[in-house]
């Protein structure tokens, strides 16, 4: 049924009788906007003129004090403290380049310095007190308070400023704060959180500071105070108090991190040490690290071209964003699967002649060693890392399954550990080959896979998550650094629960194999001999070399040849004691060479300051 | 030369709306001035965004409605994928999506929306306007309901309220039945309750806010209290040009966006309010009466609606500015600064000129 047609006039009709009534509404609703406007304006103008006037009443932000971060024995890490800074009033300061002058002979004041005054002085108009210094030496302090009465207009303000106590220690894992800038504003903002910041100047940008943000920050307090025209303070009238922020306890140990740290000495790279039965990170080492305190108060142009530019980048957390590829150190799990997925045997024998080559091909995937292994079976391709017998493991197994093997140790993906901007690694896939680069899967690819090279890529945090998978039997724990939060308000203390992150089921015999062959690595005749010798515990590790450059067929690697940032990266992950494990970790030298010589003894002092060194007592409850 | 120019970029323009929008854009340079803190470098920048504004309305003006109308579809189509690409991978800018990266631009889908949704509804009605039957109103419910939905999700209540609100002028304008409409505001009344636990909790924060300013003196209901002081203060006189404490001691947020209106009320009282008042006025009635000599339905339904928009920013802005509405984030036509919601304004008003010019041209 079609309904009639509409009339064309009687629609014009309609509509202008529409338009009219509307209009009609608009000027109801004009008047009633104008009359509230009258009313504000008429009738409460009194009122509102002295409010805005005679009295204001002002409402100022109460800040709370931000939380500490402790280690898990109560070392302090970040914690708040009073800084003093020079400041002049050019309002009350009669002459304020002679009074620079005369104050150069009581503190330092450097050029640059000087440049800053005169900046924020022009941004400030001439309104509000400027600092010409900040962070006064004591001894500063206490010369200028004598000669103070020769400075009108000049004085020491006390201000709280977060300080790193243990400087380079431990940097990229807490992390640092600094002034809040135009992007965190937006955020703030979009976040309906600018109210929560009046009054804050500075936020967490990296680290512990930036990811736990919302907890160490606290809640905002508010005071209404009645000023005068000028804005100067008459009385308070209502106050609501700050809340300070959590402090958290970390499960680092910071003298094991010390320690650690200094087991690098100059060389760069990165160490991940956890527990492995509750993915309780215990150091956190990304080398060399950088001085957090630079950057609270802003960090100065020289300072920030040292770190920006230095080829060491300091700050680069390579612990959770560099992504290597993992070398040997991938040899275990693969002898894991394919035990698992009974693709070989542990007794199995194959010969290495030094070199694995596909049926009717000339071109040889050499073993490191020249000559080959001979006669290896399962342990003793891992003791002495063979090569060949893992370019044929992995063409027995395919890249498919071991990428899903891989995949539930954690690699390719990202952790879930505590800490923004987490690296996820790469670990390949025939289906990611085809979405990424539109190819097809070459089964060359599949061997060098199988020693950890090619397309594989794992960050030193995954290596030691895998590493702990490892030792926990199989279940997978999802590493975290905060193991405690103290509640500014109440006192109380939540424990911070460890999380599985997935649990797999191995039969205990194969991996009592893989354990077994990773013991003897650390024996005489295995990769990490040395660095094993003399171990009152039992180590459990294999050693990896991850290579920087290409070497060319029928070429040798000489270290001596290359330069020293195209040498390979050494590697080395481990875990002990290997029948009841307390610690596992995953160890990277940049350009270190061999593993076993370079990133296994690192992992040897951390081991025996851990397992043998004295102990602080554990985190009470207060 | 100069004549073609003119011919065809000036002469398309009505005067009346031309002069008035003349007179609030030279009121809003002065206002501007002085609530950024008499920061030159902001006025110029307004100038710029001003200037692109101009060419777009001039552009729109020339236009034959009947070309609009051809875009309206389209247009509708983009804004709503656009849209659903935002939901599915737009950035997350923290805790909303609103943003679309395409390489170097950042787009707002929901802005294109304000424009397209009663375009494209407007040329629905024209296409079905000989037979149009209950079945056209729930097709054209539908239309708005999807992207209102979508920038719901975002979330974004406020701009979702006002893309619903230029959805709904059309409707009404097409002729939807008035005890529709009587059944429906009593449906949503009686729904208030149900829709309350949807809302996000800074949502909810606003409207309990309102209701007693005096909960959250920090937040939103600071806002308020120092938009309510700086109108008060000024009197029916105003305390003069670059006079007003209560901006200038930045006493008041966004002072030179959503609550400039509060400055302007400051230094210029309740005489230069009437004034806005007054042209805005003027605009919105010269719109009604291009609506009603509009030649086609697709130009009629448009003029309305668009008017009734004007209309609505200025009513929600005030409202919220002078507390009798809720904190939303709606810029005051012509007085806010900021160049998307300038240009999208004066598109409107290129609308409007463009229906008047053409209006005898085009054939019934």
């Amino acid at each position: 049924m079609t309904p009639p047609l509409r009339d064309p006039h009687q629609e014009r009709w309609n509509f202008r009788f529409r338009l009219g009534v509307t209009w009609w509404l608009v000027m109801v609703l004009f008047l009633a906007l104008i009359t509230r406007l009258a009313w504000l304006q008429i009738v409460a103008q009194r009122h509102y003129h002295t409010l805005a006037e005679a009295n204001r009443i002002a409402i100022v932000p109460l800040v709370p004090q931000r939380g500490l971060i402790l280690d898990r024995h109560g070392v302090v890490l970040a914690e708040n403290r009073y800084e003093f800074d020079l400041e002049i009033d050019p309002h009350l300061c009669p002459d304020v380049s002679a009074t620079l002058e005369a104050l150069t002979q009581l503190v330092t004041i450097t050029p640059s310095d000087r440049k800053l005054f005169q900046k924020m002085r022009d941004e400030s108009h001439g309104l509000a007190p400027v600092a010409i210094r900040t962070h006064l030496t004591e001894e500063e302090v206490a010369r200028f308070s004598v000669n103070r009465y020769r400075f009108p207009g000049v004085d020491i303000e006390a201000r709280l400023t977060r300080t790193y106590p243990l400087g380079l220690h431990a940097s990229h894992l807490i992390g640092y704060i600094s002034r809040i800038n135009e992007d965190d504003q937006d955020r703030l903002e979009d976040e309906d959180l600018s109210d929560q910041y009046r009054g804050t100047n500075h936020i967490g940008k990296q680290g512990i500071e930036s990811h736990y943000e919302s907890l160490l920050h606290g809640t905002t307090g508010s005071e209404q105070v009645e000023t005068d025209a000028a804005g100067h303070g008459l009385r308070s009238l209502a106050q609501t108090a700050p809340i300070s922020g959590d402090d958290l306890y970390l499960t680092i140990d910071a003298k094991l991190q010390q320690v650690a740290e200094e087991a690098f000495g100059l060389q760069r790279g990165a160490l991940v040490a956890l527990d492995p039965e509750t993915g309780e990170i215990l150091a956190f080492v990304s080398q060399p690290g950088f001085d957090p305190n630079l950057f609270v108060d802003g960090i100065d142009q020289e300072h920030w071209n040292d770190l920006n530019t230095s080829p060491d980048h300091p700050l680069n957390d390579r612990a959770l964003r560099g992504q290597y590829p993992p070398g040997s150190t991938v040899k275990p799990f693969m002898a894991l699967a394919a035990l698992q997925l009974k693709v070989r045997s542990a007794d199995e024998v194959l010969y290495d002649p030094g070199y694995f080559s596909f049926p009717g091909s000339s071109h040889h995937y050499r073993d490191w060693r020249e000559g080959g292994h001979g006669k290896v079976d399962m342990a003793l391709s891992i003791i002495q890392s063979c090569d060949t017998y893992y370019y044929s493991l992995a063409n027995q197994m395919g890249i498919d399954r071991m990428h899903d093997f891989f995949t539930l140790f954690g690699f390719g993906q990202k952790s879930g550990i505590d800490l923004d901007g987490e690296a996820a690694g790469l670990y390949p896939s025939t289906a990611w080959k085809q979405k990424k680069y539109h190819q097809d899967w070459y089964a060359g690819d599949t061997v060098i896979s199988g020693i950890g090279q090619g397309y594989v890529l794992a960050t030193p945090l995954q290596l030691a998550v895998a590493t702990a998978t490892l030792a926990n039997q199989g279940k997978r724990m999802t590493p975290h650094l905060v193991r405690a939060i103290r509640h500014a308000a109440s006192g109380r203390i939540t424990r911070i629960a460890p999380k599985v992150g997935q649990a797999l089921t191995f039969r205990p015999e194969d991996l009592e194999t893989v354990r077994n062959a990773m013991i003897g690595v650390m024996k005489p005749g295995g990769t990490a001999a040395q660095a094993g010798a003399g171990a009152p515990y039992s180590i459990a590790g294999k050693t990896g070399t991850a290579q920087v450059v290409g070497i060319r067929q029928g070429e040798k690697y000489n270290a001596g040849a290359l330069t020293e940032r195209n040498r390979d990266h050494a590697l080395f992950i481990a875990y002990a004691p290997a029948d009841h494990p307390r610690l596992a970790l995953a160890v990277l030298v940049e350009n270190g060479g061999h593993g076993g010589s370079t990133a296994a003894p690192i992992a040897r002092q951390v081991f025996d300051y851990y397992l043998l060194g004295k102990r602080s007592p554990p985190l009470t409850h207060d | 030369m100069i004549k073609r120019a003119y011919v065809r970029w000036i002469a398309p323009m009505d005067r009346t709306l031309l002069h008035t929008t003349l007179f609030l854009v030279l009121f809003s340079l002065i206002v501007l001035y002085s609530a950024s803190g008499e920061e030159v470098s902001k006025v110029l920048s307004q100038v710029r965004n001003l200037g692109l504004a101009f060419l777009v309305m001039g552009l729109v003006a020339r236009t034959n409605p009947q070309i609009l109308e051809r875009l309206a579809f389209p247009l509708y189509g983009l804004a709503l994928l656009a849209l659903i690409a935002v939901a599915l991978t737009g950035e997350v800018s923290h805790g909303a999506r609103r943003w679309l990266h395409l390489g170097p631009l950042h787009v707002q889908p929901s802005e294109l929306m304000k424009l397209a949704l009663p375009m494209a509804l407007a040329a629905f009605f024209e296409w079905r306007s000989r037979t149009l039957n209950w079945r056209d109103f729930v097709v054209a419910t539908l239309m708005i309901l999807v992207p209102v939905g979508l920038v719901l999700r975002q979330p974004d209540l406020g701009t979702a309220l006002l893309i619903a609100s230029s959805g709904f002028y059309i409707l009404y304008f097409a002729g939807l039945p008035w005890k529709v409409m009587g059944l429906l505001s009593a449906l949503a009344l009686a729904a208030l309750p149900l829709l309350w636990p949807l809302l996000h909790g800074y949502q909810k924060k606003r409207i309990l806010i309102f209701l007693d300013p005096t909960q959250d003196p920090l937040g939103a209901g600071y806002h308020t209290l120092q938009a309510m002081i700086a109108i008060g203060s000024g009197g029916v006189l105003g305390k003069g040009w670059l006079q007003g404490t209560q901006s200038h001691l930045d006493f008041l947020p966004e002072h030179t966006t959503d609550f400039i209106f509060a400055v302007f009320g400051e230094e210029f009282g309740l005489v230069g309010e009437l004034a806005f008042l007054g042209a805005m006025l003027v605009l919105i009635t010269r719109g009604f009466y291009i609506a009603n000599e509009g030649s086609t339905p697709f130009s009629r339904l448009m003029a309305g609606a668009l008017s009734m928009t004007l209309f609505t920013y200025t009513f929600v802005n005030m409202g919220m500015v002078s507390g009798i509405l809720p904190v939303v984030g709606v810029p005051l036509p012509f007085l806010s600064y900021g160049g998307t919601s300038l240009v999208t304004l004066f598109s409107s008003v290129g609308f409007l000129m463009s229906v008047h010019h053409h209006r005898k041209l085009v054939k019934q």
